[in-house]
């Protein structure tokens, strides 16, 4: 098998041009998050090629979390052929990632992309002259209208010899380099990897590469080289090579860029004076985050919803409950199937709609290039609670759901930041709530429901402010906070790039209503139903034996009934199960919407019902979210801490809106 | 001067970054090393960070970072 891997700055076109190598075919490792995650694929032209995509970076030598993930894969994974995509309107800064590429030694294609922006700034590339100097194949491209893909694809099928690819530095750094080979020559990973590569990736300070050699005693001789080294060098050696390296780009482009014009201003920088404006750029901010929840909510996501809801608990139960019969199937297995898993899995697909929507609102913002503006008005705001403007994208990801948040807080580089971005994420109420919310106002605050709703979303992030301020004054942060990003340009985003990272997101859902949800169903179904001595009224059952041991720690709050203990148990799993836990043991017998909506009236009052509410919203993060803090935090410590004290807060603050409530009702 | 001293609509040529390795890497990775010119394009709404374009394109850091990056006229 064949590996090719894409790498290249971020916003140049990366995910545009794996999407057009594998079509549909592709695979992230777990959640896709915002392409922070290492994606790969089969070729849509030759099954026996993998395609890798490796996140965006602009250099090798990593910072934050999401730049290692890259490193770390080029330094330890198998690689045939490297692809280079680059910003043929922003040379400069994409060479500088090229220059580090090829020093690594490996076969590279560079696909030249975005020649259409070139153009449109004047800018003239004379590719032939740039393959030559380069030594590797230089393919134009406009990987948005699929142009060059055709010449890009022959060029992959030749052989692509590896290179031999050299910067010559000043003769300083060069004797340094030297002495750095020769510490490593006689160590196996010197045989992995171009030494002169290492030599100079360990010079500038690569921490990956260092890594590499943790085991042996060299590093304090390199840095004893560092040292020396430094005491010739006007600058810092770390800032000389890079220098140098930019100077080298400085005349390569002196012979390979020609300009036919220059534009003063760009389109991006117009769009910014009003987007970014001084008194306007808050206001269209907070218009921006309005019209997300509207459209999810209000205008797409819900009608959308009822059909489907009409649909599944009308006609679909009705018909599977006549086939079964006509078929001659048990009672139970028709209730089973009806009561069970038609409610129970159908009660969470309705909200299938809503999810995808805000997925491609956020999937739209991301790939327009307003996701960055929107970290860089809200900076200011974020520090307050020890945050920084690169929070408020994981945060916004959160009210979709908190399992990609997590995972795209990968893009902050300081690891107290990255912390507490994490442990706040929860609190944006995800879309996995709604249900909850959705059948609670549908009883109780008709009249009210939007803003019942806010006020939840509300209480969320006032909860995850209060937070914050805590955990800025408990760790106090040694390391500085740093802030430093780029405002790539607004583009109009790819319509098929949008739908594959909606579906990319959003079909968790459809695989855990398959899966989980699924499996829960059937289970809440079973206990619900039977006891030690077989099929019982559900007051007798198992499920109500251990419901009824939970339901006293939720007395205080107003919902001590052991369904509601049992629903709540239940979603820790998925919060989308206390719904179908609800529907299972309240809807029994018959027409389930009505029926339970009769149920809940008579077991929950208003005050209740909105302490339950807040309950849901605060209490315990589901298991999938533990599990991806876990992974992204490397230990079981933080996860285990945000249990409990989700708990604790779920707790308090229910219990003070159910008892302060209770005194005017 | 250093850079937090300008004013908008400003290019300057940088001079120096005083800045810890780790914060002074991240700039010069993206571009911003000694002879770099820049502009100086917008404060952001709440009066921090700025947003800078070198090279071409568009990066933001806060004033806390541009205090630390020596500049002169050009
Ligand atoms: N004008 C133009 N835009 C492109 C081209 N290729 C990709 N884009 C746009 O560039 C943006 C970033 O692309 P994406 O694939 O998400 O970049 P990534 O961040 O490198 O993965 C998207 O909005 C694309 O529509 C191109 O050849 N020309």
């Amino acid at each position: 098998m064949t590996v090719f891997v894409l790498a290249g700055n971020p916003n140049v076109g990366k995910t545009a041009l794996f999407n057009l190598l594998t079509g549909t075919r592709q695979q992230v490792g777990n959640w896709s998050g915002v392409t922070v995650e290492k994606r790969f694929g089969v070729m849509k032209y030759n099954q026996s090629v993998h395609v890798v995509d490796l996140p965006g970076v602009y250099s090798l030598s990593p910072f934050s979390a999401e730049e290692k993930v890259a490193t770390r894969y080029l330094i330890n994974e198998k690689i045939d052929t490297l692809i280079n995509i680059v910003d043929a309107s922003n040379l400069e800064r994409n060479l500088y990632f090229t220059i580090q590429l090829l020093e690594f030694g490996k076969p590279i294609v560079m696909s030249l992309n975005m020649m259409d922006v070139a153009k449109s700034r004047g800018i003239k590339i004379d590719i032939l002259k740039m393959r030559e100097r380069l030594g590797i194949p230089i393919i134009p491209m406009m990987v948005r209208k699929s142009e060059g893909i055709g010449e890009f694809l022959k060029t992959l099928d030749m052989p692509i010899k590896s290179l031999n690819f050299k910067i010559n530095y000043n003769q300083k750094i060069e004797d340094a380099i030297g002495k750095i080979e020769n510490l490593i020559t006689s160590l196996p990973q010197s045989k992995q990897h171009n030494s002169r590569w290492v030599a100079l990736q360990l010079l500038e300070g690569n921490t990956e590469v260092r890594e590499l050699f943790k085991k042996e005693d060299i590093l304090s001789k390199v840095d004893s080289i560092i040292k020396e080294l430094g005491f010739y060098l006007e600058l810092s050696v770390a800032q000389t090579i890079r220098e140098e390296r930019f100077r080298w780009i400085g005349e390569l482009l002196q012979e390979v860029v020609t300009f036919d014009y220059v534009k003063e201003k760009t389109w991006t920088e117009r769009i910014d004076a009003v987007l970014t404006h001084k008194w306007l750029g808050i206001p269209l901010f907070l218009l921006f985050m309005f019209l997300t929840f509207q459209m999810t909510f209000t205008w797409v996501g819900t009608p959308l919803q009822d059909i489907l809801d009409d649909w599944i608990s009308g006609p679909f139960s009705e018909t599977t409950a006549r086939i079964l019969t006509s078929i001659g199937a048990d009672q139970w297995l028709i209730q089973l199937i009806v009561d069970g898993i038609i409610a129970g899995v159908g009660g969470v697909l309705v909200f299938v709609p809503q999810i995808f929507v805000l997925f491609l609102i956020i999937s739209f913002l991301e790939d327009s290039g307003y996701m960055a503006r929107a970290a860089f008005i809200m900076d200011k705001a974020m520090s307050k609670i020890g945050l920084n403007g690169k929070a408020f994208i994981p945060l916004f990801v959160g009210f979709g759901c908190n399992v990609p948040a997590i995972m795209s807080a990968r893009t902050i580089e300081q690891p107290k930041e990255r912390l507490i971005t994490i442990l706040l994420s929860p609190f944006m109420s995800c879309t996995a709530r709604l249900p909850v919310y959705a059948l609670f106002i549908s009883i109780f605050f008709v009249k009210y429901q939007s803003l019942v709703i806010f006020s939840l979303y509300l209480l969320g992030i006032i909860v995850a402010i209060i937070l914050g301020l805590t955990f800025k004054e408990l760790f106090k942060k040694e390391e500085d906070s740093i802030f430093i990003i780029e405002l790539p340009p607004y583009r109009i985003p790819i319509v098929k790039s949008l739908l594959l990272s909606t579906w990319d997101k959003g079909k968790k859902f459809l695989k855990k209503a398959g899966t989980v949800i699924f499996g829960m169903s059937v289970v809440l179904w079973f206990l619900a139903n039977f006891s030690w001595s077989g099929m019982v009224e559900m007051d007798e059952s198992l499920l109500a034996d251990l419901g009824k041991l939970i339901a006293p720690v939720f007395a205080p709050l107003g919902f001590g009934t052991w369904q509601a203990g049992v629903s709540l148990i239940s979603g820790f799993v998925a919060k989308e199960i206390i719904i179908s836990s609800l529907s299972i043991v309240y809807g029994a017998g018959g027409d389930s919407i009505a029926h339970l909506t009769t149920i809940i009236q008579s077991v929950f009052n208003p005050v209740s019902a909105y302490a339950f509410m807040v309950f849901v919203l605060l209490y315990t993060p589901c298991m999938a979210t533990l599990v991806v803090m876990k992974k992204e935090i490397g230990s079981w410590k933080w996860p285990l801490f945000s249990l409990m004290y989700s708990f604790s807060i779920a707790w308090i603050f229910s219990f003070v809106v159910y008892q302060i409530g209770s005194l005017f009702i | 001067m250093t850079l937090s001293q300008c004013h908008i609509g400003d290019k300057v040529r940088v001079k120096s970054l005083r800045m810890s390795e780790n914060k002074s890497k991240r700039l010069m990775d993206m571009g911003l090393i000694p002879g770099t010119t820049l502009e100086i394009l917008r404060v952001a709404p709440f009066g921090d960070p700025v947003a800078i374009k070198l090279r071409g394109f568009q990066i933001s850091f806060r004033k806390s970072e541009a205090k630390n990056i020596i500049v002169e006229a050009i």
